[in-house]
């Protein structure tokens, strides 16, 4: 859920380890608020026979969607900050990559619940046989140990190298998420090629930027 | 205009005062279909609404019919987009007169079909066929329209025309979609000629009543109910009889995943999900996929002895 900050071991802990100076206090209320906002809309459309002639793929495939955004997002933090210089969205890191974790278990739940109605040898042979669930499965079970870890009790009782290399898998499971929505269409349209872009980008300035021009905060 | 007519024609003059009088109806029939969806009483539409002179043809199904809103807004027309509410939005651009369907190839007198003057040739029927989509889901359609064979046999193919081969429409500045390369356009699909000439292929100009939506292949398009949806070509303009199998639109863009006959199987899965169940759209739990969409007493002879594992 917390992608390390390379080379920076100290501002890549937990805020409560280090708080980022001058975060203005309604960042992350409005920030928990905006999250929530994809799974009003969905459910709120569901429940009310809104999502059109199959509203379960529909509110699949959105709350997939979603998971993906909330992902990115996640993994745009340290980024924003080396290149930016910004410190405001490293409090946001875990937050984000929760409700990553909180719509891929809304995702997954429609899957099983909804889709696939907890016909338990369905969902195993999709898991086997489909590639693209194969892989959308492994990113689950990634973001699953990721959650779990994400606790300041967690970070200790790892240690924090440990931690950290741990929680590196989250670019792991950022790309089988993106592999994931590639497989699942039939054709490949701008939308993906614009989720697998930004993914490309988001990692790339993680190898690119701390070589180039050490940002100004880093005092390690 | 991309389809070339003869320029001593105009449409004033092959379309005659009868078939104006009877598109009006078309229109009537269209604006009662909706009211009558839209009030939800979906079955009585088909019957309140009926296009004058059209009779119940065989092959009907007693099933439920899908709602004509659902019908009508969750399509795969990627000639609109790839989003399955983009038809519904967008086709309004698709221009549907005039509309002319030129026939060539292996065939006694080619010639190009006025969609007006085709709509006098023979008499329309009600056809409610189900539609089982190769992403799964299927619905129920109460569709208008006529035997692909009659028209064939009008047609006087030659010995040599094994293969219907149809194009449809390409037209970006009316088809969105097309300016994207989802698909190579225009979109391909053929036929052969047995499976053209089956009683229950039909060329659809309408559903529910009323005239084809745009967004669902106006004015004209194929609906061949034992296949995946994406075999019904929308939007047709040119029929070419040919000897050797076609190229396909989805065959030719993922070979591994889509063949040419497309039958519906439930035992021959798509490489990367099952066909072995369907969502029926408006329902929730999943139902069987029945082996030629439920239609193989008419069809499962047609292809005896061939092996629907490696002709999928």
């Amino acid at each position: 859920m917390r992608p390390p900050l390379p080379g920076e071991a100290a501002a890549a802990a937990p805020e409560t380890v280090r708080a980022p100076r001058r975060r203005p206090g309604w960042l992350k209320p409005v920030v928990f608020m905006a999250s929530l906002g994809p799974a009003a809309w969905t459910g709120g459309r569901f429940f009310t026979d809104r999502l059109g002639a199959n509203p379960i793929t529909t509110a699949l495939n959105e709350l997939g969607l979603a998971t993906l955004i909330l992902l990115l997002a996640s993994l745009a933090c340290t980024p924003l900050k080396l290149v930016m210089g910004w410190t405001w969205p490293l409090a946001l890191r875990r937050m984000l990559g929760l409700f990553a974790f909180f719509y891929v278990c809304l995702h997954f739940g429609v899957y099983v619940g909804l889709e696939q109605f907890f016909d338990v040898s369905e969902i195993a042979k999709d898991i086997v046989k489909r590639k693209f669930i194969t892989v959308g499965f492994a990113a689950f079970v990634l973001l699953i140990s990721l959650a779990v870890t994400s606790t300041n009790k967690m970070v200790k009782r790892l240690g924090f190298a440990r931690w950290k290399r741990l929680h590196r898998l989250v670019y792991l499971a950022a790309i089988l998420g993106v592999i994931h929505f590639v497989w699942r269409e039939k054709v490949v349209g701008v939308e993906q090629i614009t989720y697998a872009v930004v993914l490309a980008v988001l990692l790339g300035v993680r190898l690119w930027a701390p070589r180039r021009s050490p940002p100004r905060a880093s005092r390690a | 205009m991309l389809i070339k007519r003869p320029s001593d024609v105009r449409s004033s003059e092959i379309t005659s005062l009868g078939v104006y009088l009877r598109r009006r109806e078309l229109m009537i029939g269209g604006a009662a279909g909706v009211i009558s969806a839209l009030a939800g009483c979906k079955s009585k539409a088909a019957e309140v609404a009926r296009l004058p002179g059209v009779k119940r043809g065989p092959f009907a199904t007693d099933e439920s019919q899908t709602a004509f809103k659902d019908i009508t807004t969750y399509n795969n027309f990627y000639e609109f987009g790839t989003d399955k509410s983009d038809p519904s939005r967008r086709a309004h651009t698709l221009r549907t007169r005039p509309w002319t369907i030129a026939v060539d190839g292996e065939v006694g007198k080619p010639q190009v079909l006025d969609i007006d003057a085709l709509l006098k040739m023979f008499p329309l029927e009600e056809r409610i066929y189900r539609l089982r989509c190769v992403e799964a889901w299927s619905m129920v359609i109460p569709w208008i329209g006529f035997p692909l064979g009659d028209l064939i046999k009008r047609l006087e193919p030659t010995s040599r025309a094994k293969h219907v081969a149809f194009t449809t429409l390409l037209a970006p500045d009316q088809m969105p979609g097309q300016r994207s390369s989802s698909l190579e356009w225009p979109y391909v699909e053929g036929l052969r000629m047995d499976e053209a000439m089956h009683p229950l292929t039909i060329l659809a100009v309408g559903l529910y009543g009323q005239a084809m939506p745009n967004q669902n292949g106006a004015p004209i398009r194929l609906v061949v109910p034992w296949k995946y949806g994406f075999k019904s070509i929308k939007s047709i303009v040119k029929l070419r009889f040919v000897e050797s199998q076609p190229p396909t639109s989805w065959n030719l863009s993922a070979p591994r995943e889509y063949g040419f006959y497309s039958n519906v199987n439930p035992d021959v899965d798509h490489p990367r999900w099952s066909q072995s169940r369907e969502r029926r759209i408006g329902e929730i739990l999943k139902r069987k996929t029945l082996a030629f969409n439920g239609y193989a007493a008419e069809v499962a002879s047609l292809y005896r002895g061939m092996d629907l594992r490696t002709n999928f």
